[in-house]
């Protein structure tokens, strides 16, 4: 089943308050999105665990619910 | 998971210096993330031995476990998980996917 991509985002935002968030829907389909996440949290952290944390806040819903999030993740400049 | 799963993931990473789980195989990719990172590979003219977890329902959520990832495909180079399709994606355009298997001892073909 398709999920918004605000659903996606609002998650993401309990788990990293800070975080600056932009959200592509690739194919239309509300299953295929793209999402770049800068947050502070990130700092000092390899980029398999920046994506863990994302993952971490999707609870579960990513490889479920959500079939593909191509992610970017990194710390403010 | 069960331990024969856990043993039999833990056994293809440990026993191949690349290590691609991925949906379909190598030469027949059935999923465009995992297609694409086999292109990279293939670019880089690095053998790698491709595990088809679509092959079985517990291979599929096992080696999700392993590692504590839920996508598909994961990369293991000398034993170590280093990414999903994103991340060798961008380490590779980069040039760090190529430093990273060349410091493991694996020899790269092509430099991008």
């Amino acid at each position: 089943m398709p999920m918004d991509a605000r659903d996606i985002e609002k998650l993401i935002l309990e788990a990293l308050p800070d975080a600056r968030i932009e959200i592509r829907d690739l194919a239309g389909d509300g299953d295929h999105y793209a999402a770049t996440v800068i947050s502070e949290a990130f700092r000092g952290k390899s980029r398999v665990q920046q994506h863990q944390m994302v993952y971490a806040a999707l609870k579960g819903e990513m490889g479920g619910e959500l079939h593909a999030l191509a992610l970017q993740t990194s710390a403010p400049e | 998971m069960s331990d024969d799963i856990h043993t039999f993931i833990d056994d293809k990473v440990k026993s191949h210096d690349i290590a691609l789980f991925m949906k379909g195989t190598p030469d027949f990719p059935q999923c465009g993330f995992s297609g694409q990172t086999v292109q990279i590979l293939n670019y880089l003219g690095v053998p790698f031995e491709g595990i088809n977890v679509l092959a079985s329902d517990e291979l599929r959520q096992g080696i999700k476990d392993y590692t504590n990832w839920p996508t598909i495909p994961q990369l293991y180079v000398k034993g170590e998980f280093v990414g999903g399709a994103d991340i060798i994606r961008e380490m590779f355009q980069s040039g760090e996917l190529q430093t990273h298997l060349t410091d493991k001892g694996i020899e790269v073909k092509q430099s991008a």
